[in-house]
């Protein structure tokens, strides 16, 4: 056991762990970080977007030193059907700015950067060191955790939970549910190894310029999924996920998927000659706002992907996770400050500071989308087909005459689907985004 | 940050340092290669290091020389009459009680106190624990460059020693030079080489030396020598037929068709190092890079994917086959024969086919 | 039995994750982009070793690596394995050490680490590393600080830290030799003889917050810096590439839709008709001559 008794013991050494350790310890807190895997990172899927703002409230300088691949000047949305895909491409040199937006990073690096900070603030990490369960006094408050190591107990006054969207410490402890197959994607994800200028050549790009492709349809065989690829400094990212539900119906494993992605006529070029290295599957939080556990209680606070805060409709998750450890620091040092206890009833400020963010305005807003793709795979399976469908009888040249063709088209989507059913999957993707 | 390791692998920054070789050096001639005999028995790692070391000191129109040290005059004589039939010119011997068992004490004096006397261009040692042991202690001694676990030895333009080994875990080869230092000094595995046909009856000479070390004055003493029983010590270095088998097999029961194949023929049985890690083969059954080199007649391997450390333990084998459910395995890049099937359903069937096969001509012969 | 203050110093190093270690199919160039590093793993078993003895006799165990600054890492985590001190050597001077000037500079810190900490009884190396792979480290430090010296070693049968005496099993080509010398002594310990522990929580409380002892060149008392570094290596690295692939592939047994045994028969006809010889010898060998 440890003698020293600690002001906040913090589980997990991920974005929001090491964002909330970091805010206590820079406050001169006594912070006391444990994490499971050998080194922050370790444990963590490699390739990853950063945005920079979130980042930027903890750390203002962080481009300094901060291990970042390339700066995104290009987004590339895709719908995908099996031999092709309808793009919607953004790239502006506007991106290429004195303190840029969204940059690609590879996480096992980006954490251990973030760690060294956090660690440098006066928190003190301990890695290999899993916590087993929460331990509580009397009134059930918590006062501390139990981990894997032999006298293993330590306590505090405060424990945050960043313990990631499958942490075991939360549901052990009745603090949330189970997770629910149909609110996780399973996402799968390798590392293709590139020579830097066979990046920039395929992709157009030059210095740290970085794209990201984001793609939908065919490529999830009917399930609720998306599949990424992001340009790294000398490797690519790629990797496809899709609701645990869907694979569990479906019975088709990820890793076929990705395969198959990876060999899609559109994908393949870009990858190749590449080396593989890395292969990682992690889970990602989609429940949205709706799957949103219990925050707070007697002597404990949720952070991050443990919380459930990513939003899947636009992949972001590090940014809400630094976001939420942040103001769960911040709100643990306010209480400190005014020596107030950290009940249940004080830690409720946790929420509020919370409900005037974007974290929680953005999963209000979608929170009906999950929902949506869920119900409608339409969207994932039919409508790609009958895009590409679309496109191919317009673009072809073929001695028939435009409206015809037109009218072709028109045909083409009735037969798919009622043209009810499509102007009610119009609007209710309008209601869910709304 | 990381300067250390990188520069290390910068080749250019060390061959850069390439100057005139000191006055001091410009004596050293002539290629040795140190014999190995423990308990009587020269190591044919010794006889191998003779083969390459002919060749050297030919293309440096050198003498071959060979060092045998040792307590017993006719195990000595023995070991010198060999070495001259594998090739050696020369032969500097010290015959002392001293040398009785390997000590490093005793063995670094008198194999520094030789090179000092006779000075060397190039000294070759097994890459034996014996070896390792010596050569470490000998070069620091005398302050030169030593490079170990050699899978190739070649002279460059330069006329210096060009010895090649691998690296990174043996995902790459380097070729190391000892430019302004000698002698250069290299350390070879048995097995890397190909033995050397024996000429009979080659004959040279004989250089006894002394060794004036008395046993006082050895700190280190020999209690006693734990020979390892024969059955339990895998012979696979010497082994002509060596069946092995990988992860593919699934686990450690499948493990045994292997060995039934193996005792059919005759032959020694081995894996890769997975298979020791998970504790189905022990330790001196591993082939590979940090396992034994071998150089069977014939390498039949089962279920193994042919990784690159796996690869530089056998591609020295005359004939490799392989058995593996991946058409695309690496290891058919340097296997010679190839067979994509289920090695858990062909190890019996290849088995019983040459029982059958032997028993029959065994009647008919 | 009573306590005896005794100093183990375990030499360790750093090593790139060598299972993770690619090389580039296209530039063949080695891709180090995220490759982890670990301690070396044949390390382990001499700093367990080295716990043990200092658990059952008392005393004190130092780790020391001569590395760059990152190699701290490491250190830290033999910390948390339970060890007392962890020692780093790191000086721009030391880039590129071959193993001489390598055991140079750690002989030099071992007898900074006598003056400091109190004498070794006994220094500790692992067999050999996965990148250097030499094993002539040990020995080196043992030659140059004149230190017995036991390599390959499988068990240490008695060690007897007042009379200053120790009787090891040596691992020797045909079996095992059982050494007896005077301490103290160099010991290259083999692996597989113990496991590395799992510090307490404790352990790596204190790891988290040890102070590393850091050294350079000049705190070591070095002042020759032509003996560290490249200028210190006899050996030059002249190049570095990849093994040629062997150019053609394998010849495949047609297996197509045959029957075991029929594939089984295609291939020993193959074997034979390749390596006649091998036939032949199995005949003798089968009839038992
Ligand atoms: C394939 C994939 C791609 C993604 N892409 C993006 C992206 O591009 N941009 C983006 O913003 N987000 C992305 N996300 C989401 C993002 O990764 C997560 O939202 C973010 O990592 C959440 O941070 P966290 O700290 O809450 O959890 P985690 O990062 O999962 O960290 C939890 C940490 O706690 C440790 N831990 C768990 N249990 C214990 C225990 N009992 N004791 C001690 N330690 C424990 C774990 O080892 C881990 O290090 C992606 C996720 C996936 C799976
Ligand atoms: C520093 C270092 C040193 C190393 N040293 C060595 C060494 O000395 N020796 C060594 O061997 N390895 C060594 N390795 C490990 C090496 O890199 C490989 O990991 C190892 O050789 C793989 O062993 P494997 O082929 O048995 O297993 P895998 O690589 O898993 O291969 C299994 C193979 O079996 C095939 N297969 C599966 N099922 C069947 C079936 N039913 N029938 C037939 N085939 C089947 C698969 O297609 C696959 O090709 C070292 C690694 C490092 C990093
Ligand atoms: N840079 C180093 N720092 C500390 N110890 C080392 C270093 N290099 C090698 N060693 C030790 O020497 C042993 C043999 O290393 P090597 O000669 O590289 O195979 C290793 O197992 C370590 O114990």
């Amino acid at each position: 056991m440890i003698e020293e008794r600690f002001d906040a013991i913090v589980v997990g050494a991920g974005p929001s762990g090491n964002a909330a350790a970091y805010t206590m310890a820079k406050e001169g807190l006594k912070v006391l970080q444990l994490e499971r895997g050998e080194y922050p990172g370790s444990k963590n899927v490699q390739g990853a977007i950063l945005y920079a703002n979130a980042l930027e409230k903890l750390i203002p300088d962080f481009r300094e030193d901060a291990p970042l691949e390339r700066h995104i000047i290009e987004q590339r949305l895709w719908t995908m059907d099996d031999t092709s895909y309808i793009g919607m491409h953004y790239r502006s040199d506007d991106f290429n700015e004195e303190r840029p937006n969204r940059y690609t990073i590879i996480r096992a690096q980006f954490d251990k950067w973030f760690s060294r900070k956090v660690r440098d603030a006066g928190a003190v990490l301990l890695c290999e060191t899993t916590v087993k369960e929460l331990l509580r006094d009397s009134r059930g408050k918590v006062i501390g955790v139990k981990t894997d190591r032999d006298g293993g107990m330590v306590f505090a006054d405060v424990v945050i939970l960043g313990e990631g969207v499958n942490g075991i410490v939360g549901q052990r402890s009745g603090l949330r549910p189970e997770l629910k197959a149909e609110s996780v994607a399973l996402a799968v994800k390798e590392m293709h190894f590139l020579p830097r200028e066979v990046i920039e050549s395929r992709f157009n790009l030059k210095g740290d310029e970085g794209t990201v492709i984001e793609a939908m349809g065919t490529i999830t065989a009917g399930m609720t999924g998306t599949g990424f690829l992001y340009t790294n400094q000398e490797s690519i990212s790629i990797g496809i996920g899709c609701l645990v539900s869907d694979f569990a119906e479906s019975g088709m494993t990820p890793y076929g998927l990705l395969e198959a992605f990876k060999n899609h006529p559109s994908i393949r070029p870009l990858l190749a000659n590449s080396e593989c290295k890395e292969y990682a599957a992690h889970l990602i939080p989609e429940g949205g706002y709706n799957a949103i556990p219990e925050l707070y209680g007697d002597g404990w606070i949720v952070v991050g992907d443990a919380g459930q805060f990513v939003n899947a409709v636009h992949r972001e998750g590090s940014n809400l996770a630094m976001t939420t450890g942040r103001i769960a620091g911040e709100t643990v040092v306010w209480l400190k400050r005014r020596r107030e206890e950290l009940s249940k009833a004080n830690l409720a400020e946790y929420k509020q500071r919370l409900d005037d963010t974007f974290v929680i305005k953005d999963l209000k807003k979608y929170k009906k989308i999950p929902e949506f793709l869920h119900r409608n795979k339409q969207v994932f399976g039919l409508y790609p087909k009958l895009l590409s469908a679309a496109a191919q009888t317009w673009f072809r040249v073929d001695g028939a005459d435009k409206l015809s063709k037109e009218k072709e088209i028109l045909k083409s989507f009735r037969k798919g689907r009622t043209l009810p059913g499509l102007i009610g999957d119009a609007v209710k993707l309008a209601r869910a985004w709304r | 940050m990381t300067e250390a390791p990188k520069q290390a692998q910068t080749p250019l920054s060390r061959a850069g340092t390439k100057k005139e070789l000191p006055e001091h050096f410009k004596a050293y001639k002539h290629v040795w290669v140190f014999i190995e005999s423990e308990h009587g028995a020269v190591h044919p790692v010794s006889y191998e290091l003779l083969g390459e070391g002919r060749k050297l000191a030919d293309k440096r129109g050198v003498e071959l020389a060979a060092v045998v040290l040792g307590a017993d005059k006719d195990a000595n004589a023995a070991a010198a009459a060999s070495s001259f039939e594998y090739g050696a010119d020369v032969i500097y011997m010290v015959t002392d009680t001293v040398l009785a068992h390997y000590r490093n004490e005793a063995f670094t004096k008198a194999m520094t106190d030789i090179v000092n006397a006779y000075k060397p261009e190039i000294l070759l040692l097994g890459a034996t624990t014996l070896g390792r042991d010596l050569a470490g202690s000998v070069a620091t001694t005398l302050l030169t460059g030593l490079t170990a676990d050699c899978t190739e030895l070649a002279i460059d333009d330069g006329g210096s020693l060009a010895a090649t080994r691998p690296t990174f875990g043996g995902s790459l080869l380097c070729t190391i030079l000892t430019l302004n230092y000698r002698p250069q000094m290299a350390t070879v595995r048995p097995r890397v080489l190909p033995m050397p046909q024996r000429q009979e009856g080659r004959r040279g000479r004989i250089v006894e030396c002394s060794l004036n070390l008395s046993e006082d004055d050895i700190v280190t003493k020999v209690v006693r020598f734990i020979a390892d029983r024969e059955s339990n010590k895998a012979q696979l270095a010497y082994a002509d037929i060596v069946v092995a088998g990988g992860l593919g097999l699934r686990s450690a029961e499948n493990f045994q068709l292997v060995k039934s194949l193996a005792e059919v023929l005759g032959a020694e049985y081995g894996g890769s190092r997975p298979l020791v890690q998970k504790g189905w083969i022990t330790s001196d059954r591993q082939i590979g890079q940090t396992g034994k080199t071998i150089r069977p007649k014939l390498y039949i391997a089962a279920g193994i994917s042919g990784a690159i450390q796996h690869r530089v333990g056998v591609e020295g084998a005359d004939l490799i086959v392989a058995i593996n459910t991946d058409p695309n395995a690496p290891i058919f890049d340097f296997a010679h024969v190839g067979i994509v099937a289920d090695a858990i359903q062909l190890l019996p069937t290849l088995t019983e086919a040459f029982r059958k096969h032997l028993s029959v001509n065994r009647l008919a012969g | 039995m009573k306590e005896i203050l005794m100093h183990i110093v375990v030499c360790m190093k750093q090593v790139p994750d060598s299972a993770q270690i690619r090389v580039h199919p296209l530039t063949n160039t080695i891709m180090r982009q995220g490759v982890p590093t670990i301690i070396n793993p044949y390390d382990l078993f001499a700093i367990e070793e080295a716990m043990r003895w200092r658990d059952r006799f008392g005393g004190e165990v130092t780790v020391l690596t001569m590395g760059p600054p990152m190699a701290e890492e490491s250190l830290r985590k033999a910390l948390t394995f339970g060890v007392d001190r962890a020692v780093l050597l790191t000086d721009r001077y030391f880039a590129g050490s071959d193993t001489l000037a390598t055991s140079f500079a750690l002989a030099a810190a071992l007898r900074k680490i006598s003056q400091e900490f109190g004498e070794p009884l006994m220094v500790f190396t692992g067999k050999q590393t996965i990148d250097g792979d030499t094993a002539q480290v040990g020995p080196g430090i043992a030659k140059r600080l004149g230190l017995n010296q036991l390599t390959y070693v499988s068990r240490i049968a008695e060690l007897d830290p007042v009379g200053r005496r120790i009787t090891v099993e040596r691992r020797a080509e045909a079996g095992v030799q059982v050494l007896s010398t005077r301490l103290p002594a160099l010991i290259t310990i083999l692996e597989g003889v113990n496991e590395i522990r799992r510090g307490t929580l404790d352990d790596a409380y204190r790891a988290a917050r040890a102070k590393i002892v850091t050294w350079s060149a000049a705190d070591a008392e070095i002042s020759d810096f032509s003996k560290c570094g490249l200028r210190g290596s006899p050996t030059i690295v002249k190049k570095v590439f990849a093994p040629a692939p062997r150019s053609e592939r394998a010849y495949q047994i047609p297996a197509g839709d045959l029957s075991m045994e029929a594939i089984a028969e295609k291939t020993m006809q193959e074997i034979f008709k390749r390596k006649p010889a091998i036939e032949t010898d199995l005949m003798r060998f089968s009839s038992g001559q």
